[in-house]
């Protein structure tokens, strides 16, 4: 069944056809009428997940620029699941807040589709057209509640800093290809390496542009400047699917080009990357003490979170490889699952996402608060969770790579951001306080994601080898 | 050297519309001064052995993009800006609006120290052949349709995503029938 020069699109091609298939449901709506729409996503991202499965290993490659690799395909079961569990959580929150169902997962499984297809793009133009498909996909999402003109100025910021950062994206492409003639990755590679020991300035002005670009859609400072205004006026459903889908498509291309492409030089990048990840740990960190909005303080928890990553991507070496995949994985359903508690907790009129909102939670809603507490104890890296492996693997591999200051730089914000994390437990169950204007009621759906999202907290923090053995070898296959 | 002649021509043509269309109070002389830098780089397309490229250039971007741009222009009626205002009162009072023009420069002085220093490209950027037969349409269409198939087929997603978004963001919704 799989042997065709198609192949590595097919999980790609599964996600489409169900947007696309929740278009026409949409389109074919009676007024009034409810249909299942979130099913036929789950049903496309079930059969995404599945192909990917059974792509495993195979080395797919379609048309040149297209390689499922285990390295896409372990991005793309990050991915599989980031959509299943915000669908899950989606069904609660869609009819509440007035959203329309059928433009609302048609777009999110476009942008999904997009996700998948950076995560395997093998060629600069590919991961170009990917990153606008998912971004415009998004882009309209942050704004998909009209009524709320936080809502709009957030899609609005977002989209014009976006544009301004896909033009950096495509002017490095442009000089890449200036260089090497070809936009393919494995191309460029080989001619890098051919040449690796001439100046180059092109060369350098591409890397700096593309690392602008794909530095932009990961939030790193100082091009983070969105983050907060987008993530706060975004529903927290989407914010939860963009923290963590677009983080790890992004940050799964950006190691693609610089790991594969751009490793002969990478003694010119790395001094770049360095001061980025500890601005970014920092300025995420320090800044996000301040916030007295949850949806805020955790857009700042993961800007300082895609400061680790970088760590991870600088340290590559044989602890680190693991590493990056692996925290790739804790951090996307440790995130999901905090924005999922507090899409649920929302009302249509108000958000109930300031950190007062959350006063007293323990004796309202003791299940929620718990989910909350494990979630966010894992943001902040604390065991038995899947945070606290995948930031002890990082720091181990910056420390082995002879990255001293880094790991400091790490340890510090982490402790730092433990505080902010534990002044929301606090609140939640040493205020005593009810809360009006909560919602009644949590259905089974909702529950049972948040319950799953929990479980693979605690599966990747207590047996964490079997995800990372299968991350070490997956990432072995770009570099 | 006439060619070189025309390259400057081209070039200065396409660099002084573009600098005088940030610096218009009227919103209309803006769009109309990006026409003419459109067309100036459309004459730097045609000296580049590139016809079809120019021709893609004329239509779509000096053609239809800027008839769309007119009709916001109009449809929203935006106000000509204040004629006495210190055009430069930006820069002069916002900090961080200094500090961004600083980067400007910056990445200015970086692109063209990049630019100035490269001697003779080491890749493979002569892309082999004559250029008749590197510029013709038959080739680009080859090309499009082969090498680069499968991003061409993704933009038509990337298309639709668009569509689908401006439908969700402008168009009416049940409720508010």
């Amino acid at each position: 069944m799989f042997n065709s020069s198609f192949d590595a699109v097919i999980p790609i091609v599964c996600v489409v056809l169900a947007a696309l298939a929740a278009m026409a449901a949409e389109a074919f709506r009676g007024k009034g009428e409810r249909m299942p729409i979130g099913l036929l996503g789950l049903v496309g991202l079930v059969a995404a997940g599945v192909s990917s499965a059974l792509l495993w290993n195979r080395n797919a490659a379609s048309f040149g620029v297209l390689v499922a690799d285990n390295f896409g395909l372990f991005v793309t079961g990050i991915l599989v699941v980031v959509g299943i569990l915000t669908i899950l959580f989606s069904s609660e929150v869609l009819e509440r807040d007035g959203i329309p169902a059928g433009e609302y997962y048609a777009l999110m499984l476009f942008s999904l589709s997009g996700m998948i297809m950076m995560a395997m793009a093998n060629d600069l133009l590919v991961v170009f057209v990917a990153l606008e498909i998912m971004s415009i996909a998004v882009y309209v999402l942050t704004g998909i509640r009209r009524d709320k003109p936080e809502a709009t100025e957030a899609s609005f910021k977002y989209f014009l800093l976006g544009a301004f950062s896909s033009a950096f994206f495509l002017y490095g492409i442009a000089f890449t290809f200036g260089v090497a003639g070809t936009t393919r990755l494995d191309a460029i590679g080989e001619l890098m390496a051919a040449q690796a020991m001439v100046d180059n300035p092109l060369v350098l002005l591409a890397m700096g542009l593309l690392m602008v670009g794909f530095c932009f859609k990961i939030s790193v400072v100082p091009f983070h400047m969105w983050t907060p205004d987008a993530y706060q006026g975004a529903p927290a459903i989407v914010t939860g699917f963009m923290s963590t889908g677009v983080k790890a498509a992004a940050f799964a291309a950006f190691a693609r080009v610089f790991l594969s492409a751009f490793e002969p030089y990478i003694a010119d990048w790395a001094p770049a990357i360095w001061v980025l990840a500890a601005l970014t740990m920092i300025v995420g960190t320090v800044v996000g003490v301040a916030q007295v909005n949850l949806k805020r303080m955790l857009a700042y928890s993961s800007i300082a979170h895609g400061g680790y990553l970088l760590v991870g991507l600088l340290s590559a070496n044989e602890v680190g490889k693991a590493a990056i995949l692996f925290y790739l994985a804790a951090y996307a359903v440790t995130n999901l699952a905090a924005f999922g508690v507090i899409a649920v907790l929302g009302a249509r009129d108000q958000g109930n996402d300031e950190l007062r909102d959350y006063a007293g939670l323990w004796h309202s809603r003791p299940a929620l608060a718990t989910l909350m507490t494990v979630s966010l104890l894992s943001l902040g890296g604390l065991p038995p969770t899947a945070g606290f492996i995948g930031k002890w693997y990082i720091f181990a591999a910056a420390v082995s790579a002879g990255y001293y200051g880094l790991a400091i730089i790490g340890v510090l914000t982490s402790v730092i951001s433990v505080f902010f994390y534990l002044r929301v437990v606090v609140m939640m169950f040493m205020k005593d306080r009810e809360v009006a204007g909560m919602p009644a009621q949590v259905s089974g759906l909702g529950m049972a994601a948040l319950a799953v999202a929990i479980a693979a907290i605690f599966y990747l923090g207590i047996l964490p080898t079997q995800v990372l053995d299968l991350a070490a070898r997956s990432i072995s296959t770009i570099f | 050297m006439p060619e070189t002649l025309q390259f400057y021509l081209f070039a200065a043509l396409a660099i002084g519309a573009s600098a005088l269309v940030i610096g218009q109070r009227n919103p209309m002389h803006s769009v109309l001064l990006l026409i003419a830098s459109f067309g100036a780089l459309a004459g730097l397309y045609v000296l580049l052995d590139a016809p079809f490229v120019a021709v893609a250039q004329i239509i779509i971007y000096a053609g239809a993009i800027m008839v769309l741009f007119l009709f916001v222009v109009m449809l929203l009626n935006a106000p000509q800006e204040d004629a006495h205002k210190d055009p430069f009162a930006l820069v002069r009072q916002s900090g961080l609006t200094r500090v961004g023009a600083v980067l400007a420069l910056l990445l200015l002085l970086q692109l063209s120290w990049a630019l100035l220093s490269v001697s003779g490209l080491a890749g493979p950027v002569d892309a082999g052949g004559d250029a008749a037969v590197v510029s013709s349409v038959p080739e680009l269409g080859r090309v499009l349709f082969t090498d680069y198939m499968f991003a061409f087929e993704a933009t038509s997603v990337l298309i639709l995503v668009a569509m689908v978004g401006a439908v969700v963001l402008a168009g009416r919704r049940e409720n508010e029938e």
